[in-house]
């Protein structure tokens, strides 16, 4: 809620905080012009989320690793369920599925390289596989979407491992949306869609229905693949312990749960703010899941949804994660949200540009309008020449570099030699909520709500 | 179990042994290859992934995604399919010579599909460019979302006819129960009566292409609100 913070208000002054600013702004807007807003990015709201938890480091009862000299491995290996070839990493953060379409060919290239530079992998996304991110990517993920855009057997064989989406974070339930303004002749091409024209994907698959079809189509894919790679399953986090138990007995390897704070390029604000559960308790859900099926370690989950800092992937991990999908952070590091871009070496200032969109740096969401100021989520030929590939593979390969020895930090200091080697035990929550969906003990107690 | 004769490798699949024919069929092929399948019995996944102009007799009723996203193959099923007949099929040709069941053809790019019987529910379902042929009736919702393509229906369409149709156009010969939103009938052109009369001949089917019904999108949905001033 907007409320100032210079000292108390007079009750002449007085914001409700039923109906703020903010939420006049959004009655008036939907009172002129007739229309829901859509948007790009995850939720504002806040919520529960990794912040709320803090580890336990090293003392006298437990031994901590000495920082930079005595190894802490971050390898990573996904799908040793059924795969011939399993993923295998140097970490266990992953670039997740974003659509080219939603991103520029430049950007799809960047992510690519830095993925391969660090050693992870990157995800296409609704809009089939570019050759730039084929080439680019040393271990590349192909999304299975309900609209099957771009959806070829050529670039199923050329895949290290497919990932079936039933859903995303931001919009469980929901299918994907990319307004006409975004589709150039490329995209519309490969999307076998008029040029110009919105195309709305569909919220459920084509050819099956419900979790018993979805164990026949993941053999089709095993067999068109001889069973060579990977197959994950990813769903919007909703009825997680649930749904997870059904992935896992639908035949995924891989299992990857998206929470209510993941982005998308183009979604209804009212879905983005109010449907689907935060990924803290995502996580929870879905590590229970597996301890009851007894397939933890043998199914392994993928955790997405605002994971910004080695300090939430160390989180997601000591909760249960095998690895996490990083996607808005991804954006953030090529310079999403920045007041310049770089071109040939030089910044240049782009407010001018988030001005005619009605924002400015830091408050951008515009992806769905495809004139991104600093040229990431456009497919408008001047502007995405504005993220240069190199620049963007540079700042991504540090970021993930920057992450992976945040993370590694935290372990050595929980006396763990594998980042894998972090467990619940080595968490607290600073909350009751955080507490509750976690699973962990509030600090200072050993109370965890509903569970005595 | 396979075996082969003269002019064909023969894989009797009574032991379930999908896995060994479709390793079969991914591998190096001669371009005269013929393959026959034995006791399919409602196996899914048959001869899916296919990547050669091979000719494929499946002697017998098929489960989920037979010839699923086949490249250059002919293949022929002697009974029925089960959902996902030549699912995102790309090119060759898929003959059904019974009933197919839900999802015919689901966003296939490319070739022809063939279904001598009747098509379940979502015939043609997000076809991206592939060419349908329908000897009987199809289902509810068939062309939902079809993007590319063409869909002949010699019988009957159950309710919702190409709901939210893009670009694919439909034929129908007999009655249509309903279409679905944004889906219009059309005048049939000299050019849709020639492309009937192809279809149907590649379809072996021999029906008057005057009597077909041309279905295609009114293209209302194109641009969300278009008409409007709005903020997205």
């Amino acid at each position: 809620m907007t409320t100032s913070n210079t000292g108390p208000a007079p009750v002449s002054r007085e914001e409700s905080a039923t109906f703020d600013r903010k939420t006049i702004d959004y009655i008036q807007r939907a009172a002129a012009s007739g229309l829901y807003e859509i948007r790009g990015l995850g939720a504002k709201r806040p919520v529960p989320h990794f912040d709320d938890l803090l580890f336990l480091g090293a003392s006298l009862s437990r031994y901590p690793l000495e920082g930079y000299r005595e190894k802490c491995s971050s390898k990573t290996v996904l799908g040793t369920r059924f795969a011939k070839k399993p993923v295998e990493l140097e970490m266990p953060i992953t670039i997740a599925g974003m659509s080219f379409g939603a991103l520029s060919a430049n950007v799809k290239e960047a992510l690519g390289r830095a993925a391969t530079e660090v050693g992870t992998s990157t995800t296409t996304g609704d809009g089939g596989m570019t050759r730039e991110e084929r080439e680019s990517s040393k271990v590349l993920v192909y999304q299975c979407l309900p609209s099957r855009y771009g959806f070829n057997p050529d670039d199923v064989r050329r895949a290290d491992a497919i990932e079936v989406v039933i859903g995303q974070g931001a919009k469980p339930g929901g299918g994907g949306m990319l307004l006409g303004q975004k589709i150039n002749p490329r995209v519309a091409a490969m999307r076998v869609l008029p040029q110009g024209v919105d195309q709305r994907s569909a919220a459920r698959h084509p050819d099956w229905t419900g979790p018993d079809d979805l164990v026949i189509k993941i053999l089709e894919l095993r067999e068109i693949t001889d069973w060579k790679v990977p197959i994950y399953v990813k769903i919007g986090a909703t009825r997680v312990f649930n749904d997870v138990k059904l992935a896992v007995h639908a035949g995924a390897d891989v299992v990857v749960v998206d929470g209510m704070q993941g982005g998308t390029a183009a979604t209804q604000t009212t879905f983005i703010e109010n449907v689907g559960i935060p990924t803290l308790a995502a996580v929870r859900l879905a590590v229970d899941a597996l301890e009851d099926l007894n397939m933890k370690g043998q199914v392994q989950l993928i955790v997405s949804g605002g994971i910004r800092s080695g300090a939430d992937a160390a989180k997601a991990l000591a909760m249960g994660a095998d690895a996490v999908s990083i996607g808005q952070g991804v954006l953030f590091a090529l310079g999403c949200n920045s007041e310049t871009y770089v071109q040939g070496g030089q910044h240049i200032s782009a407010v001018q540009d988030y001005a005619a969109l009605g924002t400015a740096p830091g408050f951008c969401h515009h992806c769905h309008t495809g004139r991104c100021p600093v040229g990431v989520t456009t497919q408008d030929a001047l502007l995405e020449t504005r993220l240069e590939p190199a620049v963007g593979a540079k700042r991504l390969r540090n970021y993930l570099k920057t992450m992976n020895m945040e993370l590694t930090t935290i372990a050595r200091a929980c006396g763990k030699q594998n980042v894998h080697h972090l467990e619940r035990e080595d968490l607290v929550a600073l909350t009751v909520e955080a507490a509750a969906m976690a699973g962990v003990p509030l600090a200072g107690t050993s109370w965890i709500p509903g569970h005595g | 179990m396979k075996a082969e004769t003269p002019d064909s490798v023969v894989f009797d699949i009574a032991d379930g042994s999908v896995r060994a024919l479709n390793q079969f069929l991914h591998g190096p092929m001669g371009p005269t290859q013929r393959v026959v399948v034995e006791n399919p019995d409602g196996a899914h996944s048959i001869a899916v992934g296919v990547n050669a102009p091979i000719e494929i007799d499946i002697r017998g009723h098929a489960g989920y995604y037979a010839a699923g996203m086949n490249m250059h193959a002919t293949v022929n099923i002697a009974g029925n399919a089960g959902p996902g007949v030549a699912e995102n099929m790309m090119s060759g040709r898929v003959t059904v010579r019974g009933f197919a069941s839900v999802s015919a053809g689901a966003s296939a790019h490319g070739g022809l599909l063939v279904i001598e019987g009747d098509a379940g529910l979502r015939c043609g379902i997000s076809l991206k460019g592939a060419d349908i042929v329908v000897g009987g009736d199809v289902g509810a919702f068939s062309a939902f979302m079809a993007q590319a393509g063409r869909i002949v229906v010699c019988g009957d369409a159950a309710e919702n006819l190409g709901d939210s149709l893009y670009e694919a156009v439909l034929y129908v010969r007999g009655e249509v129960k309903s279409l679905g939103a944004d889906a219009q009938f059309e005048p049939m052109t000299d050019a849709d009566r020639a492309a009937v009369a192809s279809l149907l001949q590649a379809a072996g089917l021999a029906h008057d292409p005057a009597s077909f019904r041309r279905v295609a999108s009114a293209k209302q949905l194109y641009h969300w609100n278009a008409d409007a001033k709005q903020e997205y």
